[in-house]
């Protein structure tokens, strides 16, 4: 390399690291908290704040009990400093209830935040067919298509309103996939969770739009413990997008999310994620810490897929999962995550193959740049009985410059001879020679290297739905603004 | 339109372009020729603006415009095209939306709005016909499995959509069957006009039976030793570039 180039790319590299966060705003609204810390109290107190019944209090309690006795994982291949449990706050509500069943009724404050967000809520409904639902800090504010979903039988609401208005649903399946004490992040969420979305539909029912939850941490020093539930009755569709951002904060925030999907016989669920919590700034201070558990089951014939474009959060801890149980049923993984700066990101999948017949597929793509670490772990485990199963893995890895890391734990057991697993991997850095062939296109070295990257993410960028994949290329742009050259 | 004066050019220490005198004028087609090695593709990249090139002295003015102290990207906002001898993959990205690409970022640089899609594909199907490409080539992922001649066939295509003052082609016959190369010499020919210049780079004559220059130049050990018109290539394929390059190292030795 030339020294006028080893100079423009040093110059690049410094300036990739100096690209601010771009959702870093607050919202002035006031809102209710209670004390930090966590105790038997505490659960307590925001049972009774939602009003719930007693036995989902008792639930809350035993996973409380159970998070005592257990201990933070350590093995992932990340580094950070633990939260302090007890210095975190773990209700807040944006002071404006109840739920409100138009947005015309939104706090004008509220309604600014979502403009900033770039999701116009009223656009979304007449362009794009999205049910929107929003939930700021710990609960939701806005559900919009309600009533037209209802014609169809299907329930989508804040799972607080699922537990008062379907509880036979939400006691039927809650915990069935992800199980309180599944670990350490998953008893916390059970213990503490304080809102989320609730979807069930019905039997042979193709859900007729994109149903679409909206996360954003505003309140300093609070966790976000949101619970999805996602139920897909027998032969039924449905398309489900969670996006999440969160505000410039010095400390560390904490995120421990749990979703549970249950696909019975011939269902279909899709569940894409587009997650751009704040990263942290260039020097690793501040960002969310996002420890996700998210799990689906796939009764017979049943398909579960699986997209996320991971841009944000100082530390992912995240492996989306499906359980193959019934016979023929499929599992898909298909996934984006980009490392920058300082960030840290352990993420992956699971395919647990126990029927016969059943199929997986998982596509990740991993971005380095700056001086981050992006992991890929992943499981595959087909069981004796799951006997003619398949598994197909591509893991490949782009790096920008020479001072971030990434790396792959595949690990494969398969217990019968009838079932093939195939896993490919690839390493590679942007050619120079790329780049430069754009540029004589006229193309600039950062439009290039954007175009690069949404040609290497392609197969992961297809399976989202058509808006929300023109919104991903845009963040991953902005979370590679100004990368190596 | 191109002026290039004195230009020594060579990567790390290594010297290739000892002295490089070329004054191209608009409407011109020139061909630069010479054995391997003489330092031909070295030429095209310094005037493309690729960094792994150090210029040491001389310069490079276009349009009255000093070349050497622009970018690749604006050089080719400019109107320099280069066809690469060796096209680049750039996996996932269509040629269309490539093309497209480019073509908004030039407007851009230009101050002009981005080219509405109706016209783009109006524009995309009349030169695909002019290059006998077939349907569904647009929609296949930049240079990804093409062959040597389709790689070629798609440099000649971006340049047609791109309009250049300046084109390059850089070793653009090599790879080529005979019927592919009839089609892209026809396509040159077809966009030539009074406002552009081509500039032909090749080892061999056979390409400039089809398009024939107004100048001829052999480039040999980093200097142009000889300049001539067509006929120059035809004496050249005639008696070898030892003809020519035995006189030089004569005057070197």
């Amino acid at each position: 390399m030339s020294e006028q180039k080893k100079q423009s790319e040093d110059e690049l590299l410094e300036k990739v690291t100096s690209t601010e966060y771009k959702y870093g705003f607050t919202t002035d609204i006031e809102s209710d908290t209670i004390p930090k810390g966590l105790s038997e109290d505490v659960v307590r107190i925001i049972s009774a704040k939602k009003n719930e019944p007693e036995w989902m209090l008792e639930y809350r309690l035993k996973a409380y009990k159970s998070w005592l006795e257990m201990e933070e994982p350590d093995w992932a291949n990340i580094n950070y400093t633990k939260p302090n449990y007890q210095d975190v706050i773990y209700y807040s509500a944006p002071k404006q209830k109840p739920v409100l069943d138009s947005l015309d009724d939104l706090d004008p404050e509220m309604k600014k935040t979502f403009d900033k967000l770039g999701i116009s809520i009223d656009e979304q409904k007449k362009l794009a067919n999205v049910a929107v639902d929003i939930v700021m800090d710990s609960v939701s504010v806005a559900n919009t298509f309600k009533d037209t979903l209802a014609e169809k039988g299907i329930i989508f609401c804040p799972i607080s309103d699922a537990i008062q208005e379907h509880p036979e649903l939400v006691k039927k399946y809650l915990g069935t996939v992800v199980p309180a004490r599944d670990n350490f992040f998953s008893a916390l969420n059970a213990a503490v969770f304080s809102d989320g979305s609730f979807c069930y539909i019905p039997k042979g029912i193709k859900c007729p739009m994109e149903l679409s939850t909206y996360f954003r941490i505003n309140e300093a020093g609070t966790g976000q413990f949101e619970r999805t539930l996602l139920i897909a009755d027998e032969g039924s569709q449905v398309s489900y997008l969670e996006g999440c951002t969160a505000p410039m904060r010095d400390e560390n925030q904490l995120h421990a999310a749990v979703v549970e999907l249950i696909a019975m016989d011939e269902a279909d669920i899709k569940y894409s994620t587009v997650q751009n919590w704040y990263p942290g700034n260039a020097e690793g201070v501040g960002g969310v810490f996002n420890f996700v558990t998210k799990r689906g089951i796939c009764h017979k014939n049943a398909k579960i897929s699986w997209t996320q474009v991971e841009t944000g959060s100082a530390v992912t801890w995240k492996y989306p999962s499906c359980i193959l149980k019934g016979d023929n049923s499929i599992g898909e993984f298909f996934s984006v995550a980009v490392t920058n700066n300082r960030q840290q990101a352990d993420t992956g999948t699971k395919m647990i193959h126990l029927g016969k017949n059943t199929k997986s597929t998982i596509i990740a793509k991993g971005i380095s740049a700056g001086k981050s670490d992006g992991n890929y772990r992943g499981l595959v485990k087909i069981s004796k009985g799951a006997t003619n199963s398949r598994n197909f893995s591509q893991c490949d890895s782009l790096l920008m410059g020479d001072k971030c890391g990434s790396h792959t734990f595949p690990y494969i057991e398969v217990k019968n001879n009838s079932s093939k697993v195939e896993h490919e991997a690839t390493t590679s850095k942007i050619g120079e020679d790329q780049i430069f062939y754009c540029n004589q296109r006229g193309i600039g070295t950062e439009a290039a290297i954007a175009l690069i990257v949404n040609g290497y993410c392609k197969d992961v960028l297809n399976q989202l739905p058509m808006e929300f994949a023109v919104e991903a290329q845009k963040l991953l742009e902005i979370s590679l603004e100004g990368s190596v050259g | 339109m191109l002026q290039i004066k004195d230009l020594k050019a060579g990567i790390e220490d290594n010297q290739i372009l000892k002295g490089i005198n070329l004054e191209v004028k608009a409407g011109e087609i020139h061909a630069i020729m010479g054995p391997n090695g003489s330092g031909k593709s070295t030429l095209s990249a310094v005037i493309a603006g690729n960094e792994d090139y150090e210029v040491e002295g001389g310069n490079i003015t276009f349009n009255g415009k000093d070349l050497l102290e622009l970018d690749p990207e604006e050089r080719a906002h400019n109107g320099v095209f280069l066809s690469f001898q060796y096209p680049v993959e750039i996996p996932g990205i269509s040629v269309s939306n490539f093309i497209k690409t480019s073509i908004t970022e030039k407007r851009k640089a230009q101050g002009l709005e981005p080219i509405l899609t109706k016209d783009l594909l109006k524009m995309m199907r009349e030169k695909m016909e002019l290059l006998s490409i077939k349907q569904g080539y647009l929609s296949r992922n930049m240079n990804e499995g093409f062959s040597g001649g389709e790689k070629k066939r798609n440099e000649i295509f971006q340049m047609a959509m791109l309009e250049p003052k300046l084109a390059i082609l850089d070793e653009t016959d090599s790879g080529l069957d005979i019927d592919a190369l009839r089609i892209v010499a026809n396509g040159v020919n077809k966009l030539r006009s009074e406002d552009n210049a081509t500039v032909i780079i090749t080892h061999y004559q056979r390409l400039l039976d089809y398009i024939v220059p107004d100048f001829v130049h052999v480039l040999y050990n980093g200097r142009i030793v000889k300049s001539g018109g067509a006929e120059l290539a035809h004496e050249l394929e005639e008696k070898g570039y030892d003809w020519v390059t035995k006189e030089e190292d004569k005057k070197w030795a």
